[in-house]
């Protein structure tokens, strides 16, 4: 493999293929007027777009492998499609090629609660794991943001996240098994009902793949039992460092928190006007840290808490007192995006992950930056497993910001790399970060990624031009970077 | 304490270039595993690749080189009054965290605190190109590029040389204690299950001899508690009993040179019915069995049971010892070698003959 993208060569028409796929699939999900597709163009990342071929909404796996079977003997990329909420443009389609949307399958197959697992359809929403599994006294562990809306086929392809992932983990840790349908059209099973299965770990490279690897069409999900008690620690204070140096405060006396979350000025304001949280609105940056387990365990952890916090110079330190309480608290921190949302026309929300003990430093730089570039920037953070969101403000409509919005969140990005961490926590690298994936990774390194795709892919079918950029790319992004890094320079050495 | 990375990359580039073969060996406690190693091939030594090269307890993570020993890692996290939670076995005071990932083994806390491949969060790697290659990081979460580090656990070291690992690292817990009970083992399977099911401190579950253990860790307020509300009686040395059976020194692993099986089922999977011994481990998701038997006849039960099966250690290790893979799955795995290790220069034929 040279690392190029396949092109689709399109040996047959739009028509011709619509043609082949009435057959098997409900001709009404067959789709190909430009209005009914329109709706499939982008993913939550509406900066980029694209007019698929054809939409399809297949209803069984045996249909889902016939498409596979004639997409793979045609060469038409296929673009697997969940909700839709993506953050990355990583379900954006594909010009030549079909969009593969999984909207109906949407069962809960079945719930084990002796085993605690759940068989799930991959367009079951995220959410709905847990609401159903309450009725046992279980959940499902990750819960990203976008958790009403996001399907666990999504999850699985983002290997998505949340607010509990420093206790609880990723998806990753949260899955026994997938079912696939590969590039070829076979339906394999990854994964076992055991913890682990003999030969490579392909679950694991298959979590996270972006959709370039395989369409799953059922997940076997673990199920926690839901902890006894949950209260929240609330704490403000005068500075980002002060806070950052208390996030290490509670690890180092052996708490792991459930959830620990970092909001910055300009987030507490907008969450506090939002969801009327009750944030302090003086405060420089706020904590939430979330203590969970039995009761004996949550009195005990939430006494050290509150007492590592004000030793370490919180403003304002708050326990919530009852389960209204702890959700109104959580409800400023998740409405943080609709609510910086308000204040400015458009943001645009960036997702590197850092070492924790880089953040005061990362934040100053970002202010930097932000008044470099004359954006605002508000900022959400995972403080608990250093995923930064930063939200940088923007009016799409004002011609240039939208390009200057992007050089700022790749600068964002690059300082993300260099402190020691990553581009992307949990949003995928998709189209939109694709540029960064050559700051993170050298040629050898994403070449081998090639060849990973191409183990599962050899023909480059499943969701072209995402993820891993081809080379040639990269060389040229490089030198753009080197061009600009030496004219900085000059102007330096001039100015 | 010395990076031997170049001297690694020196050896497998010269391997690639007479066509050689290399056997991958750390502290050389794990070569009981696997099919039988080549003996044409020569040997690829990390016993001296060693050293921690960066540990940070605030941030819960620490990077090592491939060669150090268990021992060494867990003295250095003990001093933080950290530890690994996936609880790796020493086979020997020679054991290395390399070895430890590339067979992907754990200890009893598995089931609630991970394995070995959870808590990976970066490696680097050299391929069969003698490519030096960077994966992951040192962060909890990071979604750019595919997760091969995590590729690595399980694959016995068939895709390349694990040279250096990032690992997530725990605080150890403030207090633990062992409940015992006697129990029949169908009865246990379902109780070990259902006490998974309740949101209690539980950390580790097993059934041998007639009897089921417990063990409940964290906050010392709360396993009290848990021990009260649930019966059975508190064993005295319930330390060393699981350090036994992570380190598989209880006495039901004593004959190393029978056939010993492990089940990898669902946890509350009716057991097979087989005579012979049985531990039942991870609260039913790892099951030790012991007898002969042809991998073929267990296979049958253990998919029955939702898992696989291997032979884990003992017997006839020239044929299969790994349960067997459908076809497409086969094919990505040998697309998959032949992408890290064009030549297959390392490991030859040590997962399945096919590889």
């Amino acid at each position: 493999m040279n690392g190029s993208f396949m092109t689709n060569k399109l040996k047959v028409s739009q028509e011709k293929l619509a043609e082949q796929f009435r057959v098997f699939i409900d001709p009404d999900y067959v789709i190909t007027d430009n209005e009914t597709m329109k709706p499939y163009e982008c993913d939550g990342m509406s900066m980029y777009c694209e007019m698929p071929l054809l939409v399809l909404l297949p209803e069984t796996v045996t249909q889902v492998q016939r498409v596979m079977r004639i997409c793979h003997e045609y060469g038409v990329p296929v673009v697997a499609r969940g909700a839709g909420t993506g953050l990355s443009a990583g379900a954006m389609p594909s010009k030549e090629g079909v969009v593969l949307s999984l909207a109906k399958f949407n069962r809960i197959l079945n719930i084990d609660p002796l085993a605690r697992t759940a068989n799930l359809q991959p367009g079951v929403r995220n959410l709905a794991i847990s609401e159903e599994a309450a009725q046992y006294g279980l959940y499902y562990g990750p819960d990203p943001s976008s958790q009403i809306a996001c399907t666990i086929g999504g999850n699985v392809a983002e290997n998505s996240g949340g607010v509990h992932c420093l206790k609880y983990g990723l998806t990753v840790h949260n899955i026994l098994s997938v079912e696939m349908v590969t590039a070829e059209g076979d339906v394999v099973t990854v994964g076992s009902d055991g913890l682990d299965s003999c030969g490579m770990d392909l679950l694991a490279v298959m979590t996270g793949s972006e959709g370039l690897l395989g369409v799953v069409t059922e997940v076997k999900v673990k199920l926690l039992p839901k902890p006894e008690v949950a209260q929240v620690v609330m704490a403000g204070f005068d500075s980002v460092q002060k806070a950052g140096d208390a996030v290490g405060g509670i690890i180092s006396h052996g708490i792991i928190p459930g959830g620990l979350e970092m909001m910055d000025g300009h987030a507490i304001v907008a969450a506090d006007d939002f969801a009327n949280a009750g944030y302090p609105r003086e405060a420089k940056a706020l904590l939430l840290c979330e203590v969970d387990g039995t009761e004996e365990e949550v009195h005990e952890h939430v006494a050290q808490a509150e007492s590592v916090f004000r030793k370490l110079g919180a403003t304002s330190v708050r326990t919530s007192q009852s389960e209204q309480e702890r959700a109104l608290m959580w409800l400023g921190r998740k409405s943080a995006f609709p609510a910086v949302g308000r204040i400015s026309p458009d943001y645009y929300c960036m997702d590197g992950t850092i070492p924790r003990r880089h953040i005061a430093h990362v934040l100053t730089e970002m202010q930097t930056l932000s008044e470099a570039f004359g954006l605002r920037v508000a900022n959400v953070f995972h403080a608990g497993d250093g995923n930064l969101h930063p939200l940088i403000l923007f009016d799409a409509n004002v011609p240039g910001e939208f390009e200057r919005t992007e050089a700022f969140g790749a600068s964002i990005l690059k300082m993300c790399v260099e402190v020691g961490g990553c581009i992307t926590g949990e949003h995928g690298v998709g189209v939109e970060k694709i540029r960064q994936m050559a700051i993170q990774f050298n040629d050898l390194e994403l070449q081998q990624f090639h060849d990973v795709k191409a183990a599962f892919d050899p023909t480059g079918i499943l969701n072209p031009g995402k993820g891993v950029p081809a080379l040639k790319f990269c060389q040229e992004y490089r030198s753009l970077e080197y061009k600009q890094h030496k004219h900085e320079q000059t102007e330096a050495a001039h100015g | 304490m010395a990076d031997l990375s170049q001297q690694l990359q020196e050896q497998v580039l010269q391997a690639r270039t007479r066509a050689e073969k290399l056997n991958i060996v750390g502290g050389g406690t794990k070569g009981f595993m696997g099919r039988e190693a080549n003996t044409q091939a020569g040997t690829l030594d990390m016993s001296e690749h060693t050293g921690i090269v960066d540990y940070h307890p605030v941030e819960l993570v620490m990077t090592v080189r491939a060669g150090t020993t268990l021992s060494d890692i867990e003295a250095a996290l003990a001093e933080q009054g950290q530890a690994l939670h996936f609880e790796p076995p020493h086979f020997g005071p020679g054991s290395t965290i390399g070895g430890t990932l590339a067979c992907n083994l754990s200890g009893p806390a598995r089931p609630w605190a991970g394995s070995v491949r959870d808590q990976v969060l970066g490696t680097r790697l050299l391929n069969g190109k003698g490519e030096h290659l960077r994966f992951g990081g040192e962060v909890m979460k990071n979604v750019a590029g595919y997760d091969v580090s995590r590729l690595q656990a399980g694959a016995l070291g068939t895709l390349g040389v694990i040279t250096e690992i990032s690992l997530k690292v725990m605080p150890t817990p403030a207090a633990s204690l062992t409940l015992v009970r006697d129990m029949a083992m169908d009865e246990a399977l379902h109780y070990m299950n259902r006490r998974t099911a309740e949101p209690k401190p539980i950390t580790a579950a097993c059934w041998v001899d007639g009897k089921v253990y417990l063990r409940l860790s964290g906050a010392k307020t709360a396993v009290e508690a848990t021990a009260e509300q649930w019966s059975g009686d508190v064993i005295e040395q319930g330390e060393a009993f699981w350090r036994s059976v992570q380190d598989m020194q209880h006495e039901f692993f004593a004959d190393k040179n029978a056939p010993l099986w492990r089940f990898s089922v669902g946890s509350p999977a009716t057991n097979p019915a087989l005579g012979g011994d049985w531990f039942i481990d991870w609260a039913g998701a790892q099951r030790w069995y012991k007898g002969t038997a042809e991998l073929s006849d267990l296979e049958v039960l253990a998919r029955a049971a939702g898992g696989q099966v291997s032979q884990f250690r003992g017997g006839d290790r020239s044929g299969e010892v790994m349960h067997s893979q459908p076809n497409a799955l086969k094919t990505i795995q040998q697309r998959m070698k032949e992408s890290f290790d064009p030549d297959g220069i390392f490991n030859p034929g040590r997962l399945y003959s096919w590889m």
